[in-house]
């Protein structure tokens, strides 16, 4: 998104993850206008720092549910972020808060979603796919 | 009343106890293999395996029937977030959430969690109850109703002792309930005079502390730091 133009700042906990956001980037994060800020999520101070309150979207994709959920809520409530994304990884919850207006994306969702065409389409049968022994593995 | 416990630590157990002792009916979830085996030695069949931020767990636990939910994990989000999904897609009526890290709190509020508890907070106001440098205590706040009760410790320098009741100039929406002297509450009238020593109870509209505090205060009743606030 930073490539597109668009203005991004990240917030993660862990100093060293601004190595991983320059990964296949010619120029520094910095120099092509990315943000990045050492805090905590559910920190006011840090989601301020980063930027929150004059933000456009806010992406919520920890690798905890239950914090995303947190902060997605907080971005939406006490931020109004006008676009709020939150990763959920259960699906069962992800459906939920959907349908109580929160914009989830549910990788397990997708992956199943993915899994389940890869095996119908790569193992028509009486066709030569992937032999049946891999096919239930799968 | 069907109580459901979520977090078997010291918290949960124990209140898991207490409310089986007052012959209530409970379940407690607990998420960690070791602990669950521990604790189930003693709770046997109310104590359940699982992770309570999942919806099956939950269900399987029986919590469209429940009356009340108590999340007290270690995990604010957890405990958020059981209370939240308790509350709004099960209709529990009564939940309770533990707030283990106080800054956290707002976000309790935010999300609409009511009550929830701090231990550091019960603390506090224990310190400031047992200190009597801190003259008037944050008893109760009643944030719906929009009351608040304190209780303020009369020193040797309050401007209010040895005057009637009737006297004083009590701010509007503000009221004296109960005087405790020496071990003995009684509710005042108006002959009644305040003593060195009394603790008084009042009820008042939020925003009113600072003119009792000036009431109450040292001396003439001008203010000072005889009263300070709490809560």
């Amino acid at each position: 998104m930073l490539r597109e133009g668009h203005e991004v700042s990240c917030l993660d906990e862990d100093p060293e993850s601004h190595a991983r956001l320059e990964v296949g980037l010619d120029r520094g994060w910095e120099d092509l206008g990315g943000q990045f800020t050492v805090g905590a999520g559910l920190e006011t101070d840090a989601l301020v720092a980063a930027g929150i309150e004059k933000a456009d979207a806010f992406i919520a994709s920890t690798d905890g549910d239950n914090t995303n959920i947190v902060i997605a809520q907080i971005a939406q409530r006490r931020y109004e972020v006008p676009t709020v994304i939150a990763r959920i990884l259960d699906p069962l919850r992800a459906e939920w808060y959907e349908r109580q207006g929160m914009h989830t994306v549910c990788p397990t969702r997708v992956a199943i979603d993915m899994l389940e065409t890869a095996v119908r389409e790569g193992a028509p049968r009486g066709s030569a796919g992937p032999s049946n022994g891999s096919a239930e593995a799968a | 009343m069907y109580i459901i416990v979520i977090g078997a630590g010291k918290v949960g157990w124990n209140l898991a106890r207490e409310l089986l002792e007052k012959d209530h009916e409970v379940t407690v979830i607990e998420s960690s293999r070791r602990r669950y085996l521990t604790v189930e030695q003693e709770l046997e069949h109310n104590v359940s395996y699982g992770d309570a931020s999942e919806l099956w767990v939950l269900e399987r636990a029986g919590i469209q029937r429940a009356d009340m939910v108590i999340a007290v994990t270690g995990d604010d989000e957890d405990n958020m977030l059981i209370c939240q999904v308790a509350k709004e897609k099960y209709d529990v009526e009564r939940i309770i959430a533990r707030v283990n890290n106080p800054r956290n709190k707002p976000h309790f509020d935010l999300l609409g969690i009511k009550p929830s508890v701090s231990a550091t907070d019960l603390i506090l106001r224990l310190l400031e109850h047992e200190v009597p440098e801190y003259g008037l205590v944050h008893l109760l706040d009643l944030q719906e109703e929009q009351l608040e009760i304190i209780e303020m410790l009369l020193g040797k320098d309050c401007g209010v002792t040895g005057r009637r009741v009737g006297d004083l100039q009590m701010p509007e929406g503000s009221l004296l309930i109960s005087v405790l002297r020496q071990g003995k509450g009684f509710v005042p009238g108006p002959d009644t005079v305040l003593e060195v020593g009394d603790e008084v109870l009042a009820v008042l509209d939020p925003g009113h502390e600072e003119q009792l505090k000036a009431l109450f205060g040292p001396g003439d009743g001008s203010g000072g730091n005889g009263v300070s606030g709490g809560g």
